[in-house]
C-alpha cells in the first residue's frame, strides 16, 4: 500500500480538527522548523527534490532560496485558484485537511522571512474557502498563526484572498496583479517576483500541492521524501482523473506511477468496456496521447520525453466515440475565451485557431486548414507575455500531431470519423 | 434611489482593506461583497464601491469587466452555471444545458421572464471528478443528469432547496 502524504483523511476523516491533525505528527514540522535556521529549512527543501505542483515542476528549495535575504517586507502567496481544465485536486487538500496547507505557509514564511501569506484561491471556491477559513481561525487560536508564533519570535498572519473567475489568475504574474486589486494581466519577467511581486516586495508563489509537502518533509527528514518515486521526481502526487472513466476522482500515489495502473486499477478503466482514444496527461495544456503511452511513468520527466508534460497530474480520458476534432474545438473555445487580451498573437491567434477548428467540426473545413493552424502555432509560441499563449498552442498542435488524420478526414469528407459520438457541441 | 453603503457595511470593508498594504487590493473582495447585497454590479454599485475605498471609479469599473464573476446585469434569483469544458462535454453537458435551456425557455445569458432563473454557460469549475457540475449561486451540484437537473429546477422553484 502506499503512503498518503497529502490525504491524511485516508488515516484519519476527521483530520481536517485541529486536534486529530497534531495526533498524525501535524504541526511538528513547524516546531522544529523554528528551531532551524532559516537557510537550512530552504536547504533541507532543496535536498528533498520537491517540484513545483503547479505545473512546470520546478524545485521549490531553489525558488526558495531566490528570495532575498534582507530585511524588506516579504509575502509568500499559496496558488489554490485550481482553474486548468481537468483540475482537482487542491480543493481536496483545503477541504480536507486544510492544516496541512496553513503548516507549511508557515514554514515557508518562515525560511523565507516572510511574516504575510495569502491564499488566492477562485472565486467559485467560497464554499471552500469559508470552511478553510474556519481552520485559519483555529489555527490562531492554537497559536500556529499570528505572533510570537510558538515563543520563537516569528510572526505570520495568513488571509485568504478570492477571485472572481479567470484562468490567467493562475498565472502567477496574473495572480499578482489580481491580488493588488488590478485586472488579472500578467507581467513581463524580468523582474521576477522574488525581486519585484506582490505589492512590489520579494514574493513567492508555489501551488497547493506543493506547499502541503513541506510539513512532513521538514519533519520526517528530505532523506524520508527521496524515497518515494523516482529519482528527481520524488514524493507522491495527486492525479485527478476526469473523463471516459468508470471512477473519475483523485488518487494520491507515488510519482512515476503508471499511467495504466492509475486509469485501470484507480480509476475503474473505461466506460462501457470501451478502447481509449486519448489522454491528456497533466490538465489542458499538457500535449495529448494515445494507448501507445499508457505504460508512461507519470512523473515530470518521463513526460517531457515523451513530449508532453505532467503539468497538474489532472488525467482526461476519452475514448473511442470522441471525436478529436470536436473535443479539441472546445478547447480552443477556452483559451480564446481566457486570453487576457494584451498580446497580440495570443488575442487574436487564440479565436482564429478555435474558429478554424469549429468550422473543420462543422463541416467546413478547407484544404491548407491543417497547415494554417500549425502557422498561427508558430506565431503565438514564445511571442508573448505570459505562457497563456503556448498553452494554447501545445493543446492544440499536440492534437494537430497525433490525430491529423481526424482532422484531414474531417476536411475531406465533410463529417467525423466517429459513428454516434458523443456530443461535445453537436 | 441611489445605492449605498451602511455604517455596518463599511465597517466589514475597512475590515477586508486591513488584511493589505494598499486599498486597492480590497476592489475584488469589495465588489464581491457589493454584488452579495445589492445583487449584480450596476454602474451606481460601481460608484459606491469606488467611493468606499476612494479609488478612481474607472478603475473598479475596469476591474469588475475584467472578472466573468461579477455582474454587470441583473439575475435571476437562482443563477445557473453549467460547466461545458472538456471533462463535462464528455459525459454530457451539453445535453444537460440544452435540456435546461429548452425547459425555461432562455438562452445562455438571458434570465426568465418571472427573474427566477438565469442561465449561462461557463468553463472549467474544478469539479471534473465529479463531471457534469453545474453550480447555482454559490453551491455545486455534482454527478449531475437529465434526470437530476430537471428535479433540482422543480425543487427551486417550489422553494425546496436554498443555495
Ligand atoms: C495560464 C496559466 C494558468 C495557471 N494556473 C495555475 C493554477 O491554477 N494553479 C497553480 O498552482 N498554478 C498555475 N499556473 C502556474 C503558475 O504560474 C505557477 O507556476 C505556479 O503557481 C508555481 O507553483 P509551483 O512552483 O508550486 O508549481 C498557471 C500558469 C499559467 C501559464
Ligand atoms: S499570452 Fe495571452 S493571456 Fe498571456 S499575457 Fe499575453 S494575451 Fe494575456
Ligand atoms: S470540466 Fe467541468 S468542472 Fe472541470
Amino acid at each position: 500500500m502506499s503512503e498518503y502524504v497529502l490525504f491524511k483523511h485516508l488515516i484519519d476523516p476527521e483530520v481536517r480538527e485541529l486536534d486529530h491533525y497534531t495526533q498524525l505528527g501535524g504541526y511538528e514540522g513547524l516546531k522544529k522548523a523554528l528551531k532551524m535556521e532559516p537557510v537550512a529549512v530552504v536547504e533541507e527543501v532543496k535536498k528533498s527534490n520537491l517540484r513545483g505542483r503547479g505545473g512546470a515542476g520546478f524545485p521549490t528549495g531553489l525558488k526558495w532560496s531566490f528570495m532575498p535575504k534582507d530585511d524588506r517586507q516579504k509575502y509568500f502567496v499559496c496558488n489554490a485558484d485550481e482553474g486548468e481544465p481537468g483540475t482537482f485536486k487542491d480543493r481536496y487538500i483545503m477541504s480536507e485537511n486544510p492544516h496541512q496547507l496553513i503548516e507549511g505557509m508557515v514554514i515557508g514564511g518562515f525560511a523565507m522571512g516572510a511574516t504575510v501569506g495569502y491564499i488566492y484561491i477562485r472565486g467559485e471556491f467560497k464554499f471552500i474557502a469559508d470552511e478553510f477559513q474556519k481552520a485559519v481561525d483555529k489555527a490562531y487560536e492554537a497559536g500556529y498563526l499570528g505572533k510570537n508564533i510558538l515563543g520563537s519570535g516569528f510572526d505570520f498572519d495568513l488571509y485568504l484572498h478570492l477571485g472572481a473567475g479567470a484562468y490567467i489568475c493562475g498565472e502567477e504574474t496574473g495572480l499578482i496583479q489580481s491580488l493588488e486589486g488590478h485586472t488579472g494581466k500578467p507581467r513581463l519577467k524580468p523582474p521576477f517576483p522574488a525581486q519585484v511581486g506582490v505589492f512590489g516586495q520579494p514574493t513567492t508563489v508555489n501551488n497547493v500541492e506543493t506547499i502541503a509537502c513541506v510539513p512532513d518533509i521538514i519533519r520526517k527528514g528530505a532523506g524520508w521524501f527521496l524515497t518515494i518515486g523516482p529519482d528527481r521526481n520524488n514524493g507522491t502526487k495527486i492525479y485527478g482523473v476526469s473523463g471516459h472513466v468508470n471512477n473519475p476522482g483523485v488518487f494520491e500515489l507515488p510519482m512515476g506511477t503508471s499511467l495504466r495502473e492509475i486509469i485501470f486499477e484507480h480509476a475503474g478503466g473505461i466506460l462501457d468496456g470501451k478502447k481509449v482514444k486519448a489522454i491528456i496527461p497533466g490538465g489542458s495544456s499538457a500535449p495529448v496521447l494515445g494507448p501507445e503511452h499508457l505504460d508512461i511513468a507519470m512523473d515530470f520527466d518521463s513526460l517531457k520525453e515523451a513530449g508532453s508534460m505532467l503539468g497538474s497530474g489532472a488525467i482526461i480520458v476519452m475514448h473511442e466515440d470522441t471525436c478529436i476534432v470536436e473535443a479539441f474545438a472546445r478547447l480552443a473555445e477556452f483559451y480564446a475565451h481566457e486570453s487576457c487580451g494584451q498580446c497580440t498573437p495570443c488575442r487574436e491567434g487564440t479565436p482564429w485557431m478555435a474558429r478554424i477548428i469549429r468550422n473543420i467540426e462543422n463541416g467546413d473545413g478547407r484544404e491548407g486548414d491543417i497547415e494554417l493552424l500549425y502557422d498561427i502555432c508558430t506565431k503565438i509560441i514564445g511571442r508573448t507575455v505570459c505562457p497563456l499563449g503556448d498553452a494554447a498552442v501545445f493543446c492544440i498542435k499536440g492534437a494537430l500531431d497525433r490525430f491529423r488524420d481526424e482532422f484531414e478526414y474531417h476536411i475531406q469528407h465533410k463529417k467525423c470519423l466517429v459513428e454516434n459520438k458523443v456530443a461535445i457541441y453537436g | 434611489m441611489a445605492l449605498r453603503f451602511t455604517e455596518q457595511d463599511l465597517k466589514e470593508i475597512e475590515a477586508i482593506c486591513h488584511r493589505y498594504p494598499d486599498r486597492k487590493a480590497a476592489t475584488l473582495p469589495t465588489l464581491h461583497f457589493a454584488q452579495k447585497k445589492f445583487g449584480y454590479i450596476s454602474d451606481d454599485a460601481v460608484r459606491v464601491v469606488a467611493e468606499s475605498l476612494g479609488l478612481p471609479v474607472a478603475h473598479v469599473l475596469g476591474v469588475a469587466t475584467f472578472y466573468t464573476m461579477y455582474n454587470k446585469k441583473p439575475v435571476g434569483k437562482y443563477h445557473i452555471q453549467v460547466c461545458t469544458n472538456i471533462s463535462c462535454a464528455l459525459l454530457g453537458s451539453r445535453e444537460i444545458f440544452r435540456h435546461l435551456s429548452r425547459k425555461l425557455g432562455i438562452k445562455a445569458g438571458e434570465t426568465t421572464e418571472d427573474n427566477l432563473f438565469t442561465l449561462q454557460e461557463v468553463q472549467c469549475l474544478g469539479s471534473c471528478g465529479t463531471a457534469p457540475t453545474i453550480q447555482i449561486n454559490e453551491k455545486y451540484f455534482e454527478n449531475m443528469t437529465v434526470e437530476k437537473v430537471d428535479k433540482l429546477v422543480e425543487s427551486l422553484k417550489k422553494g425546496e432547496i436554498d443555495v
